[in-house]
């Protein structure tokens, strides 16, 4: 039975075969102003609904926080859109054309969805200059890989991204010795450098001082507009700072959105989250 | 190529120093056997062999060091090149072997065989011979790695089923139907593009030639490293899911550099071949993959020359030990390997970096 559907799903007439898609130098269609469709979307892991019927959508240039209690299901909706995970129904559309859910990790990054783990990973045996070098937008493939050469033109954008994020003075240092509110500035910098339309950033301000989080805070309402943003965090006074639309995830499918006053004074939200 | 080196002391002083070893090792060979500073057939043999050893050590340096991935069956790779540069001189013995069959190798006689094996053909050219050499470890990398790196294989579990690959091939190669010899795997050559194997020259050349290969070996792997490939390489080693997200498909330079690894492999052992004069499936046993690891464990990771330094010091131990104390080797590797992991776990040149940086 399986294995008849999954002849079934292969010989779909309203889909070509994966492996006769387009995946490089796809350009993302904005056209109806939406950059990001979640439908429908389901996912259980070990008969434990992660997610439940889930429907978001995202538009071009918006700044969306995400918040809710632990267990919502806000770090496997990133690991679904991201193609870490693969949902077991539902649609995953970025912008009007590009199937996320039959892309690999590499080509959703390549297409241009950036990703911020909520801990900070970076290649700790790289300079913060390499760092960003490597995550430069351009041809990933292992042999342009081998003979690629920085030009002029990347190096300014390099040196525009270090300005940015505030560690100009720390390019040659080895990542692995950044303080812990440097790494995660260091990868939204490596996000920036590829130049994606979507960034999904996962806790920015876990164990950031007063200061840093004040600076992230502006870092990353300055890329919205340029960028659609989405930010998962638990930190309420970080979220009202930046937020100007939110989303509220309880048992994996949307409880509210809204504007932060909205949102806080929703009767179902405070009952669940917020009223603790 | 100057520009390769340029922030590379070790390197630079590594590859003197192989210079003047290539120069005089043959030339303190050329003096008559009473001066004091001749060096014997017997040593230049044995320092070759050590300079294949040190070529094999550097190819998984390059893997594990840099890669992150601890191949526990690099010996696989280092025998098939070897058993293709053996069939070569198993083809130029011709008929003078002992039972004089122009066309069939000795243990085919003996075993009653008709006709030469298919996959013989070709194996009396030489370019052929040296194609194979690289075509076959490196097909067999690239296969393995495919099929491991595809479904995520990382870690021990990797580590583990290289380690089966190497073992599978020496129960194979053990068996007389598979036309490699079987227990006694290729032997008793003759001669090497016409030259004797047993010349004094002939011994001088493929010391030289070993030298060579392990300088270029150096450069070559030197110029993957420091280009961004090998900072891809780094970053896969250290945040492999970072690299993925950032848009690198992981397995594809996993398989690339694996598969360039092996053919190193493939050569080192193809140049071992003729200097010990012997291959057997003896090559593919697991103790062995283990003993290479040893070497760029001893020597220091990632750091490509302190892999070839590793190889040569453990190898000249080795030596002396087995000769000098044959019983307490095995205790001594051993020994070896857990206090250079726990006192030196970047290795002798680790150590070294230390004092200079110290001082």
């Amino acid at each position: 039975m399986n294995a008849l559907d999954n002849l079934h799903q292969t010989m779909r007439r309203d889909r070509v075969f994966d492996f006769m898609l387009q995946t490089r130098n796809l350009e993302v269609d904005l056209s109806h102003g939406t950059i990001l469709y979640l439908e429908e979307i389901s996912v259980s892991f070990d008969g434990f609904k992660a997610i439940d019927n889930l429907n978001l959508y995202i538009d071009a240039g918006e700044l969306r926080c995400i918040i809710g209690p632990n267990g919502a299901g806000k770090t496997t909706m990133m690991d679904i859109i991201t193609g870490k995970t693969r949902p077991d129904s539902g649609s995953a559309f970025f912008g009007q054309n590009i199937d996320l859910l039959h892309l690999s990790e590499p080509d959703i990054a390549q297409v241009g969805i950036g990703r911020k783990f909520q801990k900070p990973t970076v290649f700790e045996f790289h300079t913060v200059f390499e760092n960003l070098e490597l995550s430069m937008a351009g041809d990933k493939r292992v042999w342009p890989t081998l003979i690629a050469r920085l030009d002029g033109e990347q190096r300014d954008r390099i040196d525009q991204v270090l300005e940015i994020i505030g560690l100009g003075e720390n390019r040659s240092q080895l990542a692995g010795s950044l303080s812990h509110g440097q790494k995660q500035w260091l990868e939204i910098g490596m996000l920036l450098m590829q130049n994606p339309k979507l960034l999904l950033v996962d806790e920015p301000v876990a164990g950031m001082t007063h200061q840093e989080m004040d600076r992230t805070a502006e870092l990353l309402t300055s890329l919205a507009g340029e960028h659609s943003v989405v930010v998962v965090e638990h930190d309420m006074d970080f979220v009202r700072s930046i937020a100007r639309k939110v989303t509220v995830l309880h048992q994996g499918s949307v409880l509210a959105e809204g504007s932060m006053d909205e949102v806080q004074n929703d009767p179902k939200v405070v009952e669940v989250y917020l009223g603790e | 190529m100057i520009g390769l080196l340029k922030n590379d002391r070790g390197g630079q002083i590594f590859l003197i120093l192989l210079a003047l070893a290539t120069l005089l090792v043959p030339l303190l060979n050329l003096l008559p056997a009473d001066n004091p500073l001749h060096l014997t057939t017997y040593t230049v043999t044995l320092l070759g062999k050590y300079l294949t050893f040190a070529l094999l050590a550097m190819a998984i340096d390059l893997a594990w060091g840099y890669l992150g991935i601890l191949s526990l069956g690099h010996g696989a790779f280092f025998a098939l090149g070897g058993y293709a540069m053996g069939m070569y001189l198993m083809r130029q013995i011709g008929d003078r072997g002992v039972y004089g069959n122009p066309e069939l190798p000795d243990f085919m006689v003996f075993l009653n065989w008709e006709s030469l094996p298919w996959f013989w053909y070709g194996f009396d050219m030489f370019w052929f011979a040296m194609l194979m050499v690289m075509l076959v470890p490196g097909l067999l990398a690239f296969v393995f790695g495919w099929l491991a790196f595809r479904s995520r294989v990382t870690g021990v579990y990797l580590s583990i089923i290289t380690q089966a690959l190497t073992y599978a091939l020496m129960l194979a190669f053990f068996r007389n139907e598979m036309g490699f010899g079987g227990n006694n795997g290729l032997t008793d050559f003759k001669d090497i593009l016409g030259f004797s194997l047993q010349a004094d020259t002939t011994r001088s050349a493929l010391y030289i030639t070993s030298a060579l290969a392990l300088g270029l070996g150096y450069l070559a792997c030197r110029a993957v490293v420091n280009s961004r490939l090998g900072r891809v390489a780094v970053a896969i080693r250290d945040a492999e899911d970072r690299t993925r997200f950032t848009g690198y498909k992981v397995e594809h330079v996993k398989l690339a550099i694996f598969t360039f690894s092996a053919v190193l492999a493939g050569i080192a052992g193809a140049l071992y071949v003729p200097q010990v004069g012997i291959i057997n499936p003896g090559e593919f046993s697991p103790l062995n993959s283990i003993e290479m690891v040893i070497w760029v464990a001893v020597g220091g990771r990632a750091t490509l020359y302190g892999a070839a330094a590793g190889a040569l010091m453990v190898n000249y131990g080795k030596t002396y030990f087995t000769a000098a104390l044959p019983e307490v080797w095995l205790f001594a590797l051993g020994a070896l390997f857990v206090l250079v992991t726990i006192f030196l776990p970047k290795g002798v040149i680790g150590l070294l970096q230390r004092r200079r940086s110290g001082s």
